[in-house]
């Protein structure tokens, strides 16, 4: 039984995979996967996760309006919010850290990047 | 003259004096040291150090100082040894993530025979794997000899025209199957087709089937990485291919409904 419930909230299937595929490498991890915000939600109200990593441009919700209503819930207040995005600028960065995201990464994201990230918000 | 010579005498008598003098408290000051070496040896003796144990620790000392530098040194060569450990873990960490990164594109390239979803997951790589914020791809049209655009990001399709094979640095690409690089990738002020960053021919063996064309880069990209000529590498065949196997499903499926038809008249 995973200790560490992950979910990863992201349309690319193929951002997704290398994401999973990332944090299968880390001891005692279960991944949830979800194509997009609302997905993302539906996810998070069936189930306890210990974090998140969101893209912000995915269709139906994006990850900033998924990001603040999870930041609303009294559930998931501490949990620790990674976003993985193509937008490198400086007002999007402080837009996701205003919102309640603990990371902002931008994509083409290293792996090693993105597990040090999770293991430092995690304290594993 | 008498009395010159009993002044000379007197002087040298004083000067004699003044040096007996300077003599008895020479012999003073060493009387006292012997004094005090002796009280010194004496009390070595009492506690048991003979001169012998004495220049016994004074070789015991420099044996010590020498495995001590001994030690140094072997620390010294141990801790570069872990240095070039942590250096080759990084190497084969990073490693490990391109790989990762490879094997995840081609895997998804091959996921589907949808003509479709192999653009769309064209598209993904170049955008999430390599970085690429305006990019377009195009497909060769063997009969016209023309690559003719069929996705793009960052731009409308209709901003886009047809290019010539081997017209032009999109066109010379396609037909000569060599990837192309800027030299320098300047700063993107407006579209402008001829003037791609790279240009990447989708080979099946030597037959070029179509071409990624990349203007412009996300912002946090300032150039092209090591990875991502190895991905240019896996998509110029495996993209290739997918897109091939995709276009062929389709067209045998349609070939086999035509034929499904024929059959269903011909037998009802």
């Amino acid at each position: 039984m995973a200790s560490i419930n992950i979910l990863v909230v992201e349309d690319s299937p193929t951002m997704r995979q290398l994401i999973v595929f990332a944090l299968k490498r880390l001891k005692d991890v279960s991944v949830t996967e979800a194509s997009d915000g609302v997905d993302g939600l539906k996810k998070l109200s069936n189930n306890k996760f210990d974090l998140m990593i969101a893209d912000i441009n995915m269709p139906i919700m994006d990850g900033l309006k998924l990001v603040s209503l999870v930041r609303q819930d009294a559930k998931y207040k501490g949990m620790p919010i990674i976003i993985v995005t193509t937008e490198g600028a400086e007002e999007d960065k402080k837009r996701g850290l205003t919102l309640g995201a603990n990371a902002y990464l931008t994509k083409p994201v290293q792996t090693t990047q993105l597990i040090a990230t999770v293991k430092e918000l995690l304290k594993i | 003259m008498s009395k010159e010579r009993a002044e000379e005498f007197f002087n040298t008598f004083k000067k004699t004096a003044e040096f007996v003098k300077e003599l008895l408290h020479d012999n003073e000051r060493l009387r006292f040291q012997i004094a005090r070496l002796e009280e010194e040896l004496k009390s070595f003796k009492n506690r048991g150090v003979s001169i012998d144990a004495h220049a016994e620790c004074h070789k015991k000392i420099a044996l010590l100082e020498a495995e001590k530098q001994e030690l140094l040194e072997r620390f010294k060569e141990v801790e570069n040894e872990n240095k070039n450990f942590a250096e080759k873990y990084v190497e084969v960490e990073n490693e490990n993530n391109n790989l990762a990164n490879l094997y995840i594109a081609s895997y998804q390239l091959h996921s589907t025979l949808n003509f479709k979803e192999v653009v769309q997951i064209i598209m993904e790589i170049v955008i999430n794997l390599i970085g690429a914020e305006i990019f377009v791809l195009f497909i060769l049209d063997e009969k016209t000899n023309e690559l003719t655009p069929i996705a793009t990001e960052g731009l409308d399709i209709s901003e886009v025209t047809n290019a010539k094979l081997g017209k032009g640095i999109i066109g010379k690409a396609a037909k000569s199957g060599e990837n192309y690089f800027s030299e320098i990738i300047p700063m993107f002020e407006q579209f402008e087709q001829e003037l791609p960053i790279a240009c990447i021919p989708l080979k099946i063996k030597e037959r070029t089937i179509g071409v990624i064309a990349i203007y412009k880069l996300l912002l946090q990209k300032e150039r092209f990485t090591d990875l991502d000529y190895e991905l240019f590498t896996l998509l110029a065949g495996h993209a290739a291919t997918a897109i091939f196997s995709a276009k062929l499903y389709s067209e045998s499926e349609r070939k086999l409904s035509t034929i499904q038809g024929f059959i269903d008249l011909l037998t009802k």
